[in-house]
């Protein structure tokens, strides 16, 4: 019998994190229908919110959706229930971080940690060194190599970093 | 030689617009009686009928024709303007010149002109022997029967008594208050049933206008709108209730324990006893078949005890005879029985109940006062599955329709559920849900956002025992999955349906009721407080599933249409119905057995047909039947017929 | 007038030329912009990925920066813009987090510093009617659709900037400048943001369908007022050859400031050819 057992107390723990009424959605996916990586996404945001409605972690917290939002808040202002989606995402993406779930976009969260090392070293984004640590971390060598050259050449990469004064009070910040 | 009027309707460009109507207005014009003819725009209008009332007036018209749309449209506007204008209404006739004939030859104007104009020289001929009439006075009445005194037929009750008329309320269980009283809490505002209700019965059982007969049905109704014979059973109930005090020491110490249909079959009651302690009337009932007494001869126990003797076990079913002049049936509904559903049990599974059941297991004065323990074992579940529509919109079940208050009253139990065990999991499987009166939308979304109720889309195909848990499988569509739940209980939402006996009481008051034996109103739209039968009136769950708000709202409704009723001093009835040429008539007595609404008798003493001038329709079949043409209709007799055909032919 | 100026990381590395513009426009326009001092990366979108409380505090510390100040703050960059923002809604509207935020940056939040991005700031602080005044060179001819993306305009109770589903700042600019914004449906749309390092393959279908849609608008140009969308409807267009224009860069030109020349000349894809087309007429 391919039936799959419910939990019903992760999404009481994800709108807690996310500040987010989970509970509320009732799948209009009026979020997705707005939403510009949805096509892109193993689960729609939608179903995303069903997956944790129902307390399928693992597929939720593996999924590529989490790493593909982008942000850009449609699903938010548009739902009618007020849920901002993207605010769910983001909690799934540090409750996925936390657990150790390695996911189907290591490549995303690799660079999340490059850019706050950089902030972490400088105090601001240092791009040369930044962009480096994630070729290195994604093993994404080549890819973009002539877009790299073009901003080089056009002076937009600058190619040494300055420390901010109070690189140890930023520093303080990244407690955890 | 008669003096009629025809007035021809260009009725826009409806008739105009295919009808050739100066040409129509000349022909009529030619006509022999006919001594004034005249079209207009809208005769319908203020003006129109201002046209017609100065033209009888001005030219001494005796008789009218109106060229118009269908006589179901305005023939009582022509006929009141005839009225007013001093010249009987029963002088104009309608010729339909519209729906059957501009409207149906579209295409063909030079036919449907000359077919217009033959109508109307029909309705001309017609007309010229038209006699004046007046409508026929009905002695009426002014009390009414209510049939059940759930919480719609309280309020219909009250609201008739309170118009100042006597209400006969008749109820078949032993007090008043119908489910309404099994309930808990009622949504959307979470009152406590039976606080809002009370009121409302206390009244009802004080109320000088409000004969109130419990423990009684209807045996037989005779009669017809304004003069209704009703026949009720008064069951035994073995107590004398003038004696009776109410004050319960019969119910406490009788030892037999029967298991209580008001508890859902989930408590139990004595055999003597009252449904709660809340009753109105608060008198108890012996239940013979459960009695140690009436089945071995033994005990007695309650006669012994009561301090005023009311106990008396002689006492016989009683015949009480009433006149009324209105019915109001509030029979109400039941709940479709588990045990037709084998997917989910058959009834078997103690901890699979229904709607009504649970809402016992919520109530402070139900079997575990106000608890929510299992069935089986009396423990608190910790995961309870609700499942809606079970049986509703369920053609293989026979149910097709929606029984409108279950997605609301499982948001309501689910939250219950959790208000009262917090740590629980509710899961409610749904397949829409419908919340659409007022504040119902927020309720059911706060059970999902402050009560975590988990709502699942989809039906559930099978629920099994395993063990003590109670496996659940169903669908939840959204997600594409099946899932499976291991509950502690499990609440169907189980289908309304007519109470039982409805059909049979639908018999007896000769109204009809649908495929599924909700009975019939007059008009969906229009008319849903009436049935098709004059006089009676349909009001709650008994018409149709529906909630409180709407109950009220209905029975409210009825109430005010009974008094309108009741308003006149007499009835009013149409004349233009069926009239015995005594002259005539052999006696035969073919034409009764073909009258449909039992409206003619053959008269004892001078044995010829005689018409109930009430109840006749006027619809002349008993015309047809008659072999000597002694039955006519007033107002189109055979000879006006057979001029209209000459006419036509 | 002045303001607290914060640029964020991007305007002296890839949105170098926003940054110079943004700059002399408001120079020639008489805003004096003060750079916060010692100010932090705001986080952009990685912070708010991975550390819902940093998301909050590296802003919250250019917050107190500009506080100190005491004067509104210019933000050129809207994903930073957005950022400074939310913080200061969380801080206005959620009393126990504000205790957390300010405990940990080490300040007060007075409330009485707001953040504005640019293009508010040159709708309403200079105003269209002084903008038109000012235009040497009027950019007759330059048909062009207005980008807004997404962090301008949304969440509408953060931003609180123009209408969120249609929004027409940008356009009354443009108009100001002598330019011809077109309507189109497609202004609010995102470009696929920071995925575009990372997920290229995602962000090249959405940035084709944005320059196709401007093109089927009848525009020849998009101008933006985002360095992140700017790179990526450069970079990620392919062979479209379609300029993206920063809105201070036309400023710039229409105010006939001769350093504009410089800014053109460091773009991915070239807006000169156009430029001169619109010259020659």
């Amino acid at each position: 019998m391919a039936t799959a057992r419910i939990d019903p107390t992760f999404v009481r723990l994800v709108s807690q994190r996310s500040g987010q009424v989970i509970a509320g959605c009732y799948a209009c996916q009026k979020c997705t229908v707005g939403c510009p990586t949805a096509p892109n996404m193993d689960y729609a945001p939608d179903k995303v919110l069903k997956l944790v409605q129902l307390g399928w972690k693992e597929a939720v917290l593996r999924s590529s959706s989490i790493w593909l939002c982008a942000t850009c808040d449609v699903c938010g202002k548009r739902c009618p229930n007020n849920i901002n989606i993207a605010a769910v995402m983001d909690a799934l993406k540090q409750m996925a971080v936390e657990g150790g779930y390695s996911g189907r976009e290591r490549n995303i969260p690799a660079f999340h940690r490059s850019f706050l090392g950089s902030i972490q070293g400088w105090g601001r984004i240092h791009e040369a060194t930044m962009l480096v640590l994630y070729k290195l971390r994604s093993r994404d060598l080549l890819a973009d190599l002539d877009l790299g050259v073009k901003l080089i050449v056009k002076g937009k990469i600058p190619l040494l970093p300055r420390r901010i004064k109070g690189l140890r009070t930023v520093r303080k910040l990244f407690r955890l | 030689m008669r003096k009629i009027g025809v007035f021809v309707c260009h009725c826009g460009t409806n008739i105009a617009g295919v009808v050739n109507v100066p040409q129509v207005v000349e022909e009529a014009g030619k006509l022999p009686d006919v001594a004034y003819a005249v079209d207009y725009k809208y005769l319908c209008s203020e003006p129109g009928q201002k046209l017609i009332r100065e033209a009888i007036a001005e030219k001494g018209l005796d008789g009218v024709v109106i060229a118009a749309c269908s006589p179901r449209m305005h023939e009582s506007t022509f006929r009141s303007a005839t009225e007013e204008a001093g010249l009987n209404p029963y002088q104009c006739e309608i010729a339909n010149i519209r729906e059957q004939c501009s409207w149906v030859h579209q295409h063909e104007k030079d036919k449907a002109t000359e077919k217009a104009a033959l109508i109307i020289r029909s309705m001309v001929e017609k007309t010229k022997r038209n006699e004046p009439l007046e409508p026929i006075g009905i002695p009426l009445t002014k009390r009414a029967l209510v049939i059940g005194a759930g919480i719609a037929g309280i309020q219909a009750a009250l609201d008739i008594a309170n118009g100042g008329y006597e209400v006969v309320l008749v109820e078949r269980l032993p007090s008043i208050g119908g489910h309404m009283a099994q309930l808990a809490e009622t949504f959307p505002t979470l009152d406590c049933s039976q606080c809002i209700l009370t009121p409302k019965t206390v009244e009802t059982g004080k109320h000088k206008k409000i004969k109130l007969l419990t423990y009684s049905e209807i045996e037989e109704v005779k009669g017809y709108v304004g003069n209704f014979d009703v026949k009720i059973r008064r069951k035994a109930s073995y107590v004398d209730w003038s004696k009776c005090t109410g004050c319960g020491l019969c119910q406490e110490k009788c030892p037999q324990k029967v298991t209580s249909d008001f508890e859902g079959r989930l408590g139990t009651r004595k055999a003597i006893y009252t449904l709660s302690p809340q009753a109105v009337p608060n008198k108890p009932v012996l239940d013979r078949d459960n009695c140690r007494y009436f089945q071995t001869g033994k005990c007695q126990i309650c006669a012994k005890l009561c301090p005023v003797g009311a106990v008396d076990y002689t006492q016989q079913d009683t015949i009480v005879e009433e006149k009324v002049g209105a019915i109001v049936v509030a029979t109400g509904y039941d709940l479709f029985p588990k045990a037709k559903i084998g997917e989910y049990g058959y009834g078997e599974y103690a901890d699979v109940i229904d709607g009504l059941q649970f809402e016992r297991l919520l109530s402070a004065s139900g079997p575990t006062a106000g608890e929510v323990r299992r069935p089986s074992d009396g423990k608190v579940p910790k995961e309870v599955v609700f499942v809606q529509c079970v049986g509703s919109r369920d053609p293989e079940k026979g149910m097709p329709y929606c029984s409108k208050i279950c997605c609301m009253y499982t948001a309501k139990h689910a939250m219950l559920y959790k208000h009262k065990v917090p740590d629980g999991q509710a899961y409610v499987f749904y397949m829409d849900i419908r919340a659409g009166g007022k504040g119902y939308e927020e309720f059911v979304t706060r059970a999902m956002e402050e009560d975590h109720v988990l709502y699942l889309r989809g039906r559930v195909s099978r629920i099994f025992q395993d063990g003590d848990k109670l496996i659940v499988w169903g669908a939840d569509t959204l997600s594409g999955k099946q899932v499976e739940i291991a509950a502690d209980m499990v609440v169907l939402a189980t289908a309304i349906v007519p109470s039982a006996g409805a059909k049979d009481l639908a018999q007896k008051l000769r109204i009809s009721t649908d495929e599924f034996g909700f009975f019939n109103e007059a008009h969906p739209k229009l008319r849903p407080v009436e049935s098709l039968t004059q006089g009676i009136y349909l009001v709650g769950a008994g018409q149709a599933p529906r909630d409180i708000p709407e109950a009220v709202a209905q029975a409210s409704g009825a109430a005010s249409k009974v008094q309108a009723l009741f308003s006149g001093e007499k009835l009013v009835q149409e004349p233009t119905i069926a009239v015995v040429d005594a002259e005539v008539c052999a006696g035969c007595g073919i034409c009764v057995g073909a009258c449909p609404y039992e409206a003619r008798i053959l008269n004892p003493l001078r044995h010829i047909a005689q018409v109930n001038e009430a109840l006749c329709q006027g619809c002349g079949a008993c015309v047809v039947a008659c072999p000597n043409k002694a039955s006519q209709l007033r107002g189109l007799s055979s000879v006006q017929m057979m001029a209209m055909i000459d006419t036509l032919v | 007038m002045q303001f607290s100026y914060y640029p964020g990381c991007t305007l002296h590395s890839t949105g170098k030329e926003y940054g110079q513009s943004t700059t002399a426009v408001c120079t020639a326009l008489g805003i004096e912009l003060l750079e916060l001092e010692d100010w932090n990366c705001c986080g952009a979108s990685s912070a708010h990925s991975l550390n819902e409380e940093l998301a909050l505090t590296l802003p919250a510390r250019n917050l107190a920066i500009a506080q100190a100040a005491g004067r509104d703050v210019a933000i050129p960059c809207a994903a930073c813009f957005n950022r400074h923002r939310i913080v200061d809604y969380v801080l206005s509207h959620d009393a126990a987090r504000r205790q957390e935020i300010e405990a940990v940056v080490g300040f007060q939040y007075t409330g009485r510093v707001r953040q504005r991005n640019l293009v508010d700031i040159f709708a309403h602080e200079v105003g269209a009617a002084r903008l038109a005044a000012a235009v040497k060179r009027p950019l007759t001819g330059l048909k062009a659709v207005s980008y807004y993306g997404c962090l301008l305009v949304r969440p509408p109770e953060v931003t609180q900037f123009d209408d969120p589903e249609h929004p027409v700042l940008l356009d009354q600019l443009l108009v100001a400048l002598g330019a011809e914004p077109q309507e189109w449906s497609f202004a609010t749309e995102c470009c696929g943001g920071s995925l575009t390092l990372n997920r290229a393959a995602v962000v090249k279908p959405l940035v084709a369908n944005l320059i196709a849609m401007a093109q089927e608008a009848g525009a020849a140009c998009i101008v933006t007022a985002c360095p992140l969308c700017q790179v990526n409807l450069e970079a990620r267009q392919g062979q479209a050859n379609f300029p993206i224009f920063y809105f201070t860069e036309l400023i710039g030109l229409a105010l006939g400031l001769p350093e504009a020349k410089r800014w053109f000349a460091q773009h991915l894809v070239d807006p000169r050819p156009l430029l001169r087309r619109l010259a020659a007429v």
